[in-house]
């Protein structure tokens, strides 16, 4: 598989049909592993790094789930190629600064992707849409059991799994889900649910930002340590935390539309003025106005087949992402342009919001969001 | 307020986390929190941040002048990456990781996933005591032909272990 059918297809985390898919973005799991007695990719010679590169790459790319992959050298790929997987999350910030000695290797569907010589020799990840953690780890899991025969991996009776970064080792895991929480930023009770979350050992920040500046009102929520805990409890917990935010989230929603509709009639009716006629538009802006029209999507202000529009222009007005469709370097200031333009265009058969029909909505006292559990 | 990483610059970003009912500061300079993975979604905890900062001495502590053997890897090395050389440097500064990993985790052992050449691992340890045992019974009991056939499935099983 070449890097512009990668670009074409796009994730199927992407396309938003997962369970709890309005608010749980996508959910991933993350397994690092090790090689026993090698030099971790930090601290291995790039001889050494090369040598076990060439150890596992193989074994990667003749997995059953990796058949029809995409598999590069880092070194292989212009700056710009990896900057989209990083904001397809397909590869880490940190990996996409990698060059010789290392690689990633991605199925076709991308909702596996494993990348060679991170931080650890192996860090294989899942990412499936909406709240679906345990198939996610189901996956991971499976992949690693599998390699596992055919790879001697670092591991310890009483630390289990040895990892580059000591905040890693046991099991190795990193679980964590992408969510979007306007509700909850709007009625100002984000920093609550942050405290409480933080509470009880699990991880949340904004997903660009930090703390309530998440962009986008994007954060991720996680597991935060990994030694002491089984990898299905902490999925099984994670996910019962995730469970409870959405309900909170949803009951955020509906106290905005009962006590305070016109500030979020406002909100929605000025997203939607400016995203379809500005002319420049940083990714930040961008990002935060497309939450708000996401949020009118879900609430029935917009009609539900203008979901997967929004969902998209949250990717696509990336940098990478824009500068890779115009197929040209640009500068900030032509990305603001040209990000505009493209927003313009998406929007222009975009009905204006109805709010009669999310009067329905509340009268139920329902969600419209079927309630399915994983 | 100076970065906690670099003690150079002026921090930009200011991060508090309440892990295990301890509350955390950290603050950090632009610079410093990009190259912590501060803004990436996947690489980000705030015990690896203060890996760099506080966990070093940590680590000094337990072993004053260790190198690891296999890796060549030091404590300075350590204060300067927050993270390990290799898989066996984990036994190397062991007595300094020991805190340091029970300040940052839930537990002190791992009780997940275990490879499956970890079962045959402790199954083969398992036969190798209870054969080990009836050998030592078998001496004392001046029973010499089992004793010698107990030796010969030992050499076997010690064969097998290497593989
Ligand atoms: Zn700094
Ligand atoms: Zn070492």
């Amino acid at each position: 598989m070449k890097f512009d059918n990668v670009m074409a297809t796009g994730g199927e985390w992407l396309r938003g049909e997962g369970p709890h898919h309005q608010i749980v973005i996508s959910s991933r799991v993350r397994l690092a592993r090790n090689l026993k007695q090698r030099a971790f990719p930090g601290w291995a010679k790039k001889a050494e790094r090369t040598a076990i590169l060439e150890l596992i790459k193989p074994r990667v790319e003749e997995l059953p789930e990796m058949q029809d992959s995409f598999s590069e050298l880092l070194q292989d790929l212009s700056a710009l190629e990896k900057q989209v997987l990083v904001e397809r999350h397909l590869i880490s910030r940190e990996h996409a600064a990698k060059s010789v000695g290392s690689a990633v290797i991605m199925n076709r569907r991308q909702t596996l992707s494993i990348m060679v010589n991170e931080e650890d020799h192996l860090r294989m990840q899942s990412i499936r849409s909406g709240l679906q953690l345990k198939s996610a780890f189901k996956l991971v899991d499976k992949v690693d059991s599998t390699l596992e025969a055919k790879l001697d991996f670092a591991y310890d009776s009483r630390l289990g799994y040895l990892t580059a970064c000591p905040t890693n080792v046991g099991t190795g895991m990193r679980a964590s889900a992408m969510l979007h929480l306007p509700g909850l930023v709007l009625s100002e009770m984000i920093n609550q649910v942050i405290q409480a979350v933080n509470k009880i050992g699990l991880a949340v920040r904004g997903l660009y930002g930090e703390g309530t500046e998440a962009m986008g009102n994007l954060f991720q929520i996680s597991n935060q340590t990994t030694l002491g805990e089984k990898e299905e409890e902490i999925v099984v917990r994670l996910s019962k935390v995730i469970e409870t935010i959405i309900e909170k989230e949803h009951d955020a929603r509906q106290m905005l539309i009962q006590k305070k509709s016109n500030t979020l009639w406002d909100q929605i009716g000025r997203a939607y003025g400016v995203l379809t006629f500005a002319h420049a538009m940083t990714s930040k802006e961008a990002l935060n106005l497309l939450s708000i029209i996401k949020l009118g999507v879900d609430l029935g202000a917009f009609p539900e087949d203008r979901r997967l529009p929004i969902d998209e222009l949250f990717i696509d007005t990336q940098p990478a992402h824009l500068q890779k469709s115009s197929q040209q370097k640009l500068n900030a200031e032509e990305r603001d342009h040209l990000r505009a333009q493209i927003i313009r265009e998406r929007l222009r058969v975009f009905p204006k919001p109805d709010i009669t029909k999310v009067a329905k909505e509340s009268e139920n006292g329902s969600s419209p969001e079927p309630q399915t559990n994983e | 307020m100076l970065c906690d990483v670099c003690k150079c610059n002026d921090a930009t970003v200011f991060l508090t986390q309440i892990l295990e009912g301890k509350m955390q500061k950290v603050n950090l300079c632009d610079a410093c929190s990009k190259e912590k993975g501060v803004q990436d979604p996947t690489g980000f905890a705030l015990a690896d941040l203060l890996l760099g900062i506080g966990a070093a001495e940590e680590i000094e502590k337990g072993a004053p002048s260790q190198k690891c053997p296999v890796c060549g890897f030091t404590q300075a090395d350590f204060k300067k990456t927050g993270r390990l050389g290799c898989s066996v440097c984990y036994v190397t500064f062991s007595e300094g990781l020991g805190s340091l990993l029970k300040a940052m985790h839930k537990g002190t052992e791992h009780v997940g996933k275990l490879p499956q050449r970890a079962h045959r691992e402790i199954e083969l340890g398992d036969r190798m005591k209870a054969l080990t045992s009836d050998l030592e019974k078998a001496v004392k009991e001046e029973n010499y032909e089992t004793a010698a056939s107990l030796r010969d499935q030992i050499k076997r099983l010690e064969h097998e272990k290497a593989i």
